[in-house]
C-alpha cells in the first residue's frame, strides 16, 4: 500500500528549495507547480473574490479556469497551476482583481 | 487551390526548407493525437511543427512529473503509458533529425487560413514573446477540458475538478485533501479515483449521476472494443480493492463548509438527474473532485468556421469526414476536437489523419480501430448525458459563473424577467461567462438555464488571454 504520491511513482526528487506565501516559509520541489507546493502543504486558497470576498484557490489544475491566480513577485493575475514555483518566489494571497494600486 | 501536401507531389528538398521556414503540417497540440499525429507524418517525409502550451509532450492524459521530482515510476499513475513512451521517443528521433520542430510554451490564440496558414501563439507576458508558425496544412489536436454543473458550496476551497486533480496529482505528485468525495459523471471519475486511492487517498464514494444501465444498450459496441472494457475494470478491481463505494443515479447536490469544503450531501436521483427527496446523506471529507464529462476544446476551428456536430452528451465538436478533414480546406482535426473519445482513439485519429494529410492509404486495421473506438465514444456520451433536471441542485444565490460571481437568481431572472432566451443575452444582460475563464466553467449550465436546448459552438476571438503589447507590437519575422 502506497500512502503517498511520491512513494507511488517512486520518486527521488531534487532538493527542496523555499518560496514565500504571505509571509511564511513553503518548501518545494524542483519542477512543481506553485499551486502544486501550496497543496502540498494543505493550502488550499490563496485567493479572495473581487465581489463576494470569498476564498479561491486550484480548480481545474489545467489553467483553463483562472480560479488559482494568485500575486507572484508583484505581479498579479499569474495561473499558479501552470507556473512552476523557482526559488526564493514571493506569492501573495491576491485580493480582489490584484490591481489595488491602480485605484484612484 | 492546393492545401495539402499530396497536393504537392514534389515536395522541395531539405536545403530549400530551411529558407521558406513554411512547414508541410503543423500540429497544434501535443497530446495523444497530436503526438500520433507528428510523428506518423514526420516519418512520412512531412517537415512538421508541434505547438503545444505546455513545457513537456502528453497534453493532459500523458501529464506527467517533471525531470527534478525524480519519478522513477511514472507508470504507475497512468494506463497505456508504453504508447506514449514510444511515442517520446520517436518525437526524439524525429526532433533531433530536423523532421519535427517542437515548440513547447505555444499556446495559440488565433489561426489565419489561407494557402499558407499562420498560427499566432503567445509564449508568456513579456512584450516580444509571441511567435507565428506557417504551414500549409494545419492539425486541430487540442484536446478537451471538463464540463462542470454547478451547485451550492461548489466554489470552496477543496472543490476541484476530477480531471483537476488527475492532473495536480500526475504532474505534482500532490493531493487536494486525504479524504476525497469523487462525483459527477462519466469514465474520467472512475480513473480519477482510481489514481487517488493508489496514491494514498481515502474515497470515501465515487458519486456518478448515471445509473450505467444505457451502456447494456450498446452490447455489441461494448464486445468490439475489450481493450477499453478492460480499462474499466481495470479502475474497477482497484477501488474494489480499496474498498471504494459506487454510488450510481446519485449526486453531490451540496458542498459544506465556510473556508473549505468539510462535508457533502449526496442525494439519489431519478432518470431526469432529479435529486429524490428525503434519499439525502452527509459524508465528510476534505475535498471534492467533481466534473460532468469532457468539452472539446475546438475554438481556433469554429472562428473561422468549421462545421460542428452535436454529440450524444449534448456537447458541440467539430464534424469531420472519414480523413479528419473538416470543413475548411487545409484544415484537419483529431482525438477529442471531434468528440470526445479518449486516449486510444485519439492515437487512432491522430495517424490516419497524418496519412491522409501525406497523401498516403489508410491502413484497412487502422481505420477499423478507429470506427470502433467511435462507436464506443458515441455509446458512452449517450450513457452519461446530463439528465435536464440537474437545475434543481441550484438554489437562488448558488454561483453559476465562478469568475463574475453571478448566482443562479440573477440568470433566471434574466430568463424570466427580461426575455433572454439563449446564453450570449444572458451574458450580456449578467456577465455569465464573461469573465477571465470566458464561459469555460459555467457556459454549459448558462445555456441550459437560459432554455437554449440546440448547443453551440462558444465564441472566443482569441482562444487564451493575450497581452495587449503582443497584440499591438509588430509581428514577429
Amino acid at each position: 500500500m502506497h500512502r503517498t504520491p511520491a512513494e507511488l511513482v517512486g520518486a527521488r526528487p531534487e532538493a527542496a528549495y523555499t518560496i514565500e506565501f504571505d509571509g511564511r516559509e513553503v518548501p518545494a520541489l524542483p519542477g512543481q507547480s506553485i499551486a502544486a507546493a501550496l497543496w502540498a502543504q494543505d493550502i488550499l486558497a490563496w485567493r479572495t473574490t473581487r465581489v463576494g470576498g470569498r476564498p479561491r484557490g486550484a480548480f481545474c489544475g489545467i489553467g483553463v479556469c483562472f480560479d488559482c491566480l494568485a500575486t507572484v513577485n508583484g505581479r498579479a493575475n499569474q495561473r499558479t497551476c501552470l507556473l512552476p514555483a523557482q526559488p526564493g518566489d514571493t506569492v501573495t494571497t491576491q485580493e480582489g482583481h490584484g490591481r489595488a494600486d491602480l485605484a484612484v | 487551390m492546393p492545401t495539402s501536401p499530396s497536393d504537392h507531389p514534389n515536395r522541395p528538398e531539405a536545403g530549400e526548407r530551411a529558407v521558406s521556414e513554411v512547414y508541410d503540417l503543423a500540429v497544434v497540440g501535443a497530446g495523444p493525437a497530436g503526438l500520433a499525429a507528428a510523428v506518423t507524418a514526420a516519418g512520412l517525409g512531412l517537415r512538421c511543427a508541434l505547438l503545444d502550451a505546455g513545457p513537456r509532450p502528453g497534453g493532459q492524459y500523458y501529464r506527467h512529473p517533471a525531470p527534478g521530482l525524480g519519478a522513477v515510476h511514472p507508470e504507475r499513475l497512468h494506463h497505456g503509458w508504453a504508447a506514449f513512451a514510444a511515442l517520446s521517443s520517436r518525437l526524439k528521433v524525429h526532433t533531433a533529425a530536423g523532421r519535427i520542430t517542437y515548440l513547447t510554451g505555444h499556446q495559440v490564440w488565433t489561426a489565419e487560413r489561407g494557402e499558407i496558414w499562420r498560427l499566432h501563439a503567445t509564449l508568456g507576458p513579456e512584450v516580444g514573446a509571441h511567435a507565428v508558425v506557417r504551414a500549409r496544412t494545419v492539425l486541430l489536436a487540442t484536446g478537451a477540458y471538463e464540463r462542470q454543473l454547478p451547485f451550492p458550496g461548489w466554489t470552496l476551497p477543496g472543490v476541484v475538478t476530477a480531471g483537476g486533480a488527475q492532473a495536480m496529482l500526475k504532474s505534482g505528485l500532490v493531493l487536494p485533501g486525504r479524504r476525497v468525495v469523487v462525483a459527477g459523471s462519466g469514465p474520467l471519475l472512475l480513473a480519477a479515483a482510481s489514481s487517488l486511492v493508489s496514491a494514498g487517498a481515502t474515497v470515501p464514494a465515487v458519486v456518478e449521476a448515471t445509473s450505467y444501465l444505457h451502456y447494456a444498450k450498446g452490447l455489441p459496441t461494448l464486445a468490439a472494443n475489450p481493450a477499453k472494457l478492460a480499462e474499466g475494470a481495470g479502475h474497477g478491481a482497484t477501488l474494489l480493492r480499496h474498498g471504494v463505494r459506487l454510488r450510481r443515479s446519485s449526486a453531490v447536490v451540496e458542498a459544506h463548509g465556510t473556508e473549505r469544503v468539510t462535508a457533502v450531501t449526496v442525494a439519489r436521483l431519478d432518470r431526469d438527474w432529479r435529486p429524490v427527496p428525503g434519499s439525502e446523506r452527509r459524508i465528510a471529507c476534505d475535498a471534492l473532485a467533481v466534473g460532468h464529462g469532457l468539452l472539446p476544446q475546438i475554438e481556433l476551428a469554429t472562428e473561422l468556421g468549421a462545421r460542428t456536430r452535436e454529440t450524444p452528451d449534448g456537447s458541440v465538436a467539430l464534424a469531420v469526414d472519414s480523413g479528419m478533414r473538416t470543413s475548411l480546406a487545409g484544415l484537419w482535426a483529431a482525438g477529442e476536437t471531434c468528440g470526445v473519445g479518449g486516449a486510444d482513439l485519439a492515437l487512432a485519429e491522430g495517424e490516419l489523419a497524418a496519412r491522409v494529410i501525406a497523401g498516403r492509404p489508410v491502413p484497412p486495421a487502422l481505420r477499423a480501430r478507429r470506427e470502433r473506438r467511435r462507436a464506443f465514444a458515441e455509446l458512452m456520451a449517450a450513457a452519461h448525458r446530463p439528465g435536464p433536471a440537474w437545475t434543481e441542485w441550484l438554489r437562488p444565490d448558488t454561483d453559476v459563473c465562478r469568475c463574475e460571481e453571478v448566482p443562479a437568481a440573477r440568470i433566471r431572472e434574466a430568463v424570466e424577467e427580461l426575455g433572454a432566451g439563449d446564453a450570449r443575452t444572458v451574458k450580456l444582460l449578467t456577465r455569465a461567462g464573461m469573465g477571465w475563464c470566458q464561459g469555460r466553467m459555467c457556459g454549459p449550465a448558462v445555456a441550459c438555464l437560459s432554455g437554449d436546448d440546440r448547443p453551440r459552438a462558444d465564441s472566443r476571438p482569441l482562444a487564451c488571454p493575450v497581452p495587449l503589447a503582443q497584440l499591438a507590437g509588430p509581428e514577429p519575422s
